[in-house]
């Protein structure tokens, strides 16, 4: 089993985040960048059906250079080699233009099982899964919350509101996992000193024949024009206590319709 | 950078890269595997896990105390499934050779990576860090049998280990402990008595112990050079590895702690008969190392000990200065003296320069214990791989010296630390609500354990600066005055100055002690002299570190620079009166009687 774990790296949500005011993108160099979280969850369910299946896995990342740091930490957490595409006209890129670069990059490599995070914590948008199901032909089973690889089948629960949906399909195929999928592991000490053996293969949108002027900022499908931060917090609503404290309390949350 | 309330990753980055130039160590043999990307992912990692399983369960381990039922210690669950995690990700080996199963990871990168265990949860990481020490002794003075039977499954996690020194009548002086040891025809001893204090002497999260224990066997002189080392675990393991017959050593009790609670603390028993391994009572050893030598197994193996128990004081002071300054800038209180105008709003208490002195005292505190524990640790890999022979024991000379400080020092001076990050906090810094209490109490026991504060000092001057005819001393003097010649001519000469005073006081002061014939009252007043030459050490590592902020820009330079300007201005100018006191030959203490209290 030949399985393609993507990751992307992303300014980490925990700490300040900001676009960069010249041109509107995510100001990537500023942040401090980690892993996608919800792809370590992608990780850690092809190294899960790896140990039971056998095979390999490969990491394939879009992003600047300094992306091999996530690249490094799948690898230390147990993937086997990694794809890097970097190149600086994909700066800016919109998710469908992205999704031409996965693609093809994909298409240089053999797979069974495509897994990646349901969204990224950056742009949110969640869509990877359909257009590179719609790009490569193959079927998407998109919000996974449990993973089953029977044969030549792929078969998901996938995460609804309020229950799940069993969903399968043949392989090859693309899955995307929630967080409720498992829990990903911990790089180890060993894994660290092994990652720095293991292959990375860069590659530039020459290698992969496309086009650089069909990606990048310039020519992107959508742009962010505009941003404002979220206002800052108001004065809020100070009760005075007459006796009638508790009272005008009530009153306020029903008013807010929070009871 | 990212930001954290156990440590400061940009600190370490500084001082393990920006100062220590830690990378230079993978040209070195031993090292070579080893780059700044493995260093950084190491560290990453430690944090990560220290920030997801130890942090998390500090508080909770510390309200509910280890207890023993049906015989059992009972600890909550969260320290065994902490320590799983710590093992399984391969920490236990870092430090240890390849061929053990470790990574050969730099002594100095090692104790970075522990510190942030220390500071998350010092009561969890305890279990594995006493382990690494008693498998460092093993490797180092043990059979290669008895090595390939004990430290893999050390290494591994499985088994955890106790150093086993102390009884109830003999703490500091280990030359009157009473356990005593039967050789065998086998070859293997028995033990009887009883060990006081024993941390982790005792506890259900891993399947065998294996104590390190100090007895008496016969034939030896009375004293410190009648003390044998020996191997006792609690299970008995067989030709295959495998677990055999329960040893005679029982737990006696547990001890009740004002801190450091997740550590079980054990009165342990050994040899009175509960267990009858061999169909006899008495609990089987093995010798370690030749007979009556013991204590120097122990003490070759205690700088890093002592390194480490620094270390510890260190990340408990530093995490409670980060609560404290996280704190600060976020409790309002009062108005500043230009603004008292009732109809302002109140502002954080950071901006009263009352609150910045005691953030200002904290910083310079924690962050010199860092830099003085990273020192140290790097000269253990200086002492190990150093290209040739003079350097090697150059390092191992300036180790000798700076371990009773780098022991005592943070014991002391980070302690106070977690003292004013309960005072920033105000009451509210009383109260089990916040965190600081407990780093506090945790803290307090680092001037007890490991040597006592009056027992580093009488090592440092009694025994380190007195050996080889004072070279340690004048090793320590030329190491800081390479370092204030390199302050000459730059903004930082004026502490360079002030420390070619002080190291020239000292020596001074030194000689006095010593040259007025009676050791009495040389040293009646030895923890003044640990003090003073602690604060000269940590003005000097302050000294290193704002020259190595030297060209660069930003808060963090800008708050390096202001840290070694107060530990200049406040801190330096306690020792000139130590120093006076000492070399006044002051009697007071040595003179006053039981008696006349
Ligand atoms: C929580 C905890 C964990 C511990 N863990 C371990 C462990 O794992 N293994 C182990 O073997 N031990 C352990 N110890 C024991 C520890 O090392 C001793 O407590 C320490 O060495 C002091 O010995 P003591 O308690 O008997 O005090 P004492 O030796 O009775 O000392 C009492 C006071 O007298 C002073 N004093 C004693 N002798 C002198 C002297 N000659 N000159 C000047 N002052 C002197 C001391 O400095 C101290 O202030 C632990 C202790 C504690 C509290
Ligand atoms: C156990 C306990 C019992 C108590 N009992 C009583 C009681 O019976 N009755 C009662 O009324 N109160 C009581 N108190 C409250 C106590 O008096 C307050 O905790 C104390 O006055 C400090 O106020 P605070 O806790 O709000 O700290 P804060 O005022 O928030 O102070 C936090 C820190 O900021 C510093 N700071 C604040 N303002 C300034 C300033 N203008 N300039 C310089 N530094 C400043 C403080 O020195 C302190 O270090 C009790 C508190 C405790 C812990």
């Amino acid at each position: 089993m030949n399985i393609v774990v993507l990751v992307k790296q992303v300014p980490d949500s925990g700490s300040e985040r900001k676009l960069d005011p010249s041109d509107n993108t995510v100001a990537r160099a500023t942040a401090d960048n980690v892993i996608n979280e919800m792809d370590e969850y992608a990780i850690e369910e092809a190294l899960t059906v790896k140990e039971a299946q056998g095979g390999e896995v490969t990491v394939l990342t879009v992003g600047p250079d300094t992306a091999t740091d996530a690249i490094r930490k799948a690898l230390s957490m147990g993937a086997d080699k990694a794809v890097h595409v970097s190149d600086p006209a994909i700066h800016g890129s919109c998710a469908v233009q992205t999704s031409a670069v996965i693609a093809a990059a994909l298409s240089q490599l053999e797979y069974d099982l495509v897994l990646c995070g349901a969204e990224s914590t950056d742009g949110q948008v969640s869509v990877m899964p359909a257009l590179l199901s719609e790009r490569l032909g193959i079927p998407q089973l998109s919000g996974a919350r449990k993973l089953t690889i029977e044969g030549s089948m792929a078969k998901i629960e996938r995460q609804t509101d309020g229950g799940y949906w069993e969903v399968e399909a043949p392989l090859p195929a693309i899955v995307s996992t929630w967080d409720t999928i498992n829990e990903p592991r911990y790089p180890s000490f060993k894994g660290i000193m092994a990652a720095k053996k293991k292959p990375v293969e860069t590659k530039t949108l020459a290698d992969l024949g496309i086009d650089a002027s069909t990606v990048g900022l310039a020519t992107a499908t959508s742009k962010v024009v505009d941003f404002a931060g979220r206002p800052p917090k108001g004065e809020g609503v100070k009760v005075a206590d007459e006796g009638d404290g508790a009272d005008k309390l009530v009153g306020y949350l029903a008013a807010q319709k929070i009871v | 950078m990212r930001s954290s309330l156990v440590l400061s990753p940009r600190d370490l980055e500084f001082l393990l890269h920006e100062w220590l130039q830690v990378e230079t160590l993978t040209k070195r043999e031993r090292y070579a595997e080893h780059s700044r990307e493995t260093f950084d992912a190491v560290l990453e990692l430690a944090e990560q896990i220290a920030t997801e399983q130890f942090a998390p369960h500090n508080r909770k381990a510390d309200e509910n105390e280890p207890h023993v039922v049906d015989g059992k210690v009972v600890l909550i669950p969260e320290v065994a499934a902490a320590l799983r995690v710590f093992a399984e990700a391969g920490m236990t080996a870092a430090a240890l050779p390849e061929e053990l199963g470790g990574l050969q990871l730099p002594a100095v990168v090692n104790q970075a990576v522990h510190v942030w265990f220390q500071a998350a949860n010092i009561g969890t990481s305890a279990y594995p860090f006493l382990t690494m020490a008693n498998a460092n002794l093993l490797v180092a003075h043990a059979t290669p049998e008895q090595v390939q039977t004990y430290v893999p499954p050390m290494a591994e996690g499985r088994w955890f280990g106790t150093m086993a020194l102390s009884e109830p009548q003999a703490g500091s002086s280990l030359a009157d402990i009473t356990t005593r040891a039967v050789p065998q025809d086998d070859g293997s001893y028995r033990l009887t008595g009883n060990k006081m204090w024993i941390s982790a002497g005792d506890h259900e999260l891993t399947e065998n112990i294996v104590h390190l224990v100090l007895a008496k066997a016969p034939g030896g002189p009375a004293g410190v050079k009648g003390i044998s080392l020996f191997i006792v675990p609690k299970f008995l393991v067989r030709e295959d590895g495998s677990l055999g017959e329960r040893n005679d050593v029982v737990l006696a009790g547990l001890n009740h702690k004002m801190g450091y609670r997740g550590t079980t603390n054990t009165l342990l028993n050994f040899g009175e008969g509960v267990h009858t391994p061999g169909g006899q009572p008495g609990a089987v050893g093995f010798l370690v190392g030749e007979q009556h030598r013991g204590l120097t197994y122990m003490f070759h193996m205690m700088n890093e000990a002592r390194i480490g128990v620094g270390m510890g004081a260190t990340g408990l002071g530093y995490t409670g200065y980060l609560h404290a300054l996280d704190y600060a800038r976020d409790r309002t209180q009062g108005r500043p003296l230009t603004g008292k105008d009732p109809a302002t709003p109140p502002v954080p208490i950071i901006e009263h320069p009352d609150v910045r002195r005691m953030l200002l005292a904290g910083k310079s505190y924690v962050e010199g214990g860092l830099a003085l524990g990273l020192y140290c640790a790097r000269l253990v890999d200086e002492e190990r791989t150093a290209e040739d022979e003079a350097e090697r024991q150059r390092a191992h000379l300036l180790l000798e010296m700076l371990t009773p400080i780098a022991k005592s020092w943070p014991s002391q001076w980070c302690l106070a630390a977690d003292d004013l990050a309960i005072q920033v906090h105000g009451g509210y810094g009383y109260t089990r609500d916040y965190p600081v209490e407990q780093f506090y109490r945790d803290n307090r026991l680092n001037p007890i354990h490991e040597g006592t504060h009056g027992v580093q000092a009488l090592d440092l001057l009694g025994r380190k600066v007195v050996m080889s005819g004072g070279a340690g001393l004048s090793l320590l003097g030329e190491t800081i005055a390479a370092t204030t010649a390199r302050a000459a001519g730059t903004q930082w000469a004026d502490l360079g100055e002030q420390l070619d005073g002080l190291v020239q006081q000292l020596g001074a002061v030194t000689a006095t002690l010593w040259g007025q014939g009676d050791p009495q009252v040389a040293l009646a007043n030895a923890s003044v002299y640990l003090e003073a030459a602690g604060h000269v050490v940590v003005g000097w590592l302050w000294l290193e570190q704002a020259l190595a902020t030297e060209g660069r820009d930003g808060d963090f330079y800008t708050g390096k620079r202001q840290a070694a300007r107060y530990f200049q201005h406040w801190e330096l100018p306690k020792v000139g009166p130590q120093l006076a006191l000492l070399a006044s030959l002051d009697t007071t203490v040595l003179e006053m009687r039981s008696d006349w209290f």
